[in-house]
């Protein structure tokens, strides 16, 4: 499979990065190329195989139903998760209006 | 006096115990050799306060009689994607610049309470994504190693370039470095230090800037075996803050060191001859496969087939979990903001990220993007994850007949910075030996081995069982002390 410039600027709009026409244009031969170097896992025989889901067979924990059971993590670090906001605003993260 | 920042990892350590020196006199030779190294620009930020602080609780420590910590005294360099309190954090991208963390990754405060120092924030590839330390917003960084009568400045390899710079010209006795698929090993390879990458889920994840979760695993550069195995043991263990890290004791690996290799049995998987390897380095693997019989071991062939599927699955796989994660650059939390007048949320975020991550980031994100959207997931994604466990199958079969696996950690030596831009595909084949390990979350380690006809180091690489750090590292230690590896950059910088 191979990607045109209408693709590219699609994936880029899913992915939320804004790209001019002449970087599109770069990046079609550059992702078509990866692209076509990926097509050879298609020759490989996956009949029955389970994709891999975790490397190391590994059971994810609940950690305790309580309160802060990481202070670290837990509530009540206003301050700190807004200290690094491009526009902190009453104690929230400020964004341009999204409705009129 | 000897000169402090000849010294490794154990003989700081011990060095600082026995009061041959003090901590505080360690780090003040490392904070100048740091600060004498700029040319190199192996670190995006220098703290030398923190370590001359950490050099001063440990004397004051020993001073009083404590017990003193695995790391005591010993200033390291940090990898600028671990999140340091109060310090920048930027994993080399424009995109988080000027980001300071008000928490601690989980493995650097490991490290600060065994004892360690900060040096400063070492220089990476941006988000970890390059082999060559050219993909960063802070510029390249520059290998203290040149070829023999050229000065062009060579790759430190990457992505933990910085890391394997500067423990290589000796302005940092460690390093922590990241590996998602060769990023420890490669640059330990072209450096001529060593780096282990151990099992998943041995080191915690928490704090670690996301770049392939699966993937992504912390471990130790430095030059030697035992001081990756220090290292090492201060950095793993169980953390209730990553989902995946092993609930398993950290056992004593540095304790537990041994070279003799009698009743084991050395892998030399056939598939790894891969057309395009240079000369130098089949000769060096031959000569690993000495040095491990020389200790005792049996070498055995094994087969695993799927090795050059992986690096494709892996070039699937990392790019698609990377656009999961670097989705939290949104230019509302933390980081870049870019907003351009008048405009709305939507083209806020694809300003930001436009402005904010670099080339490869991009090209990755859209990579990813491409193989998770709707109508692709299955033939790309699902695809790989079936040859991923078809590469972690191989491996598996392939202990039934072996202890540890000796292949080459690179197809090539080093090569001068800008040589390899054309084709982003060329860069990526640099991990083709690296990368099956890490599908697969086995430890890995490269050490060095010897220098090529250009006067630069070859690396040889371990890979082991799950768990079993030791058997890689005890095979580490076999070539180590056969391959007499010496050499040293000499100082241009």
């Amino acid at each position: 499979m191979s990607v045109d410039k209408a693709t590219v600027a699609k994936i880029a709009s899913l992915a939320r990065i804004r790209m001019d026409d002449a970087a599109l244009e770069q990046m079609v031969p550059e992702l078509n190329g990866i692209l076509q170097w990926v097509e050879q896992l298609g020759e490989v025989d996956v009949t029955g195989i389970e994709p891999m889901a975790a490397v190391i067979p590994n059971t994810l924990r609940l950690r305790d139903d309580v309160v802060d059971a990481d202070p670290l993590t837990g509530g009540g670090r206003q301050g700190d998760v807004l200290a690094n906001a491009p526009a902190a605003e009453h104690g929230f993260f400020g964004v341009p209006k999204v409705i009129e | 006096m000897t000169d402090l920042t000849s010294l490794g990892v154990k003989e700081i350590r011990d060095g600082v115990a026995k009061g041959d020196f003090t901590a505080r006199e360690v780090a003040e030779a490392f904070n100048a050799a740091v600060a004498d190294a700029a040319a190199l620009n192996a670190f995006i930020v220098t703290t030398p306060d923190h370590a001359l602080a950490a050099a001063d609780k440990v004397d004051a420590a020993r001073a009083s009689g404590a017990e003193l910590g695995r790391m005591a005294g010993v200033p390291i360099g940090m990898k600028d994607l671990f999140a340091t309190n109060g310090v920048q954090t930027t994993a080399a991208s424009h995109i988080l610049e000027g980001f300071t963390p008000r928490y601690e990754s989980t493995v650097s405060q490991k490290l600060w309470d065994a004892g360690a120092g900060m040096l400063g924030k070492l220089n990476l590839d941006q988000f970890a994504m390059g082999s060559s330390n050219e993909t960063s917003y802070f510029g390249n960084v520059s290998s203290p190693w040149r070829k023999t009568g050229s000065n062009a400045a060579m790759s430190p390899g990457g992505s933990s370039g910085g890391s394997s710079s500067a423990v290589a010209a000796r302005i940092a006795p460690a390093a922590t470095g990241t590996d998602t698929g060769g990023s420890i090993r490669q640059p330990a390879a072209f450096t001529g230090i060593c780096g282990i990458k151990p099992t998943y889920g041995r080191c915690s994840r928490w704090g670690i800037v996301a770049f392939a979760s699966s993937l992504d695993q912390a471990g130790p550069m430095a030059r030697s075996v035992e001081d990756c195995a220090i290292m090492l043991g201060a950095m793993a263990g169980f953390d209730p803050k990553d989902s995946t890290s092993l609930r398993m004791d950290v056992p004593d690996w540095e304790a537990a060191l041994n070279a003799d290799l009698r009743g084991k049995k050395v892998g030399i998987p056939r598939e790894y001859r891969m057309e395009g390897t240079d000369q130098a380095i089949l000769d060096s693997w031959e000569q690993g496969k000495a040095w491990l019989r020389d200790a005792g071991a049996e070498i055995v062939d094994v087969s695993l087939p799927h090795t050059k599927y992986a690096l494709p699955a892996y070039y699937i796989v990392a790019p698609a979990e990377a656009s999961s994660n670097l989705a939290r650059y949104d230019g509302v939390r933390y980081g870049l903001r870019d907003l351009p007048d008048g405009s709305g949320l939507q083209d806020m975020y694809a300003a930001t990220r436009a402005a904010g991550f670099g080339d490869e980031v991009k090209r990755r994100i859209l990579i990813g993007t491409y193989v998770l959207s709707a109508g692709f997931y299955d033939a790309y994604y699902t695809q790989a994850q079936k040859v991923r466990a078809l590469v972690a199958r191989d491996f598996e079969r392939a202990f039934q007949d072996c202890d540890v696996i000796l292949a080459p950690t690179t197809p090539t030596a080093s090569f001068p910075l800008g040589s390899m831009n054309e084709d982003p595909l060329t860069m990526y084949l640099n991990d083709v030996f690296a990368v099956p390990a890490s599908l697969a979350g086995l430890p890995a380690m490269s050490v060095p081995a010897t220098i090529n006809a250009d006067g630069l180091p070859l690396g040889l690489q371990l890979v082991g069982r799950p768990f079993d750090e030791q058997g890689v590292l005890n095979a580490g230690l076999a070539i180590q002390q056969r391959a007499g590896f010496t050499a040293k950059p000499e100082k241009w910088w």
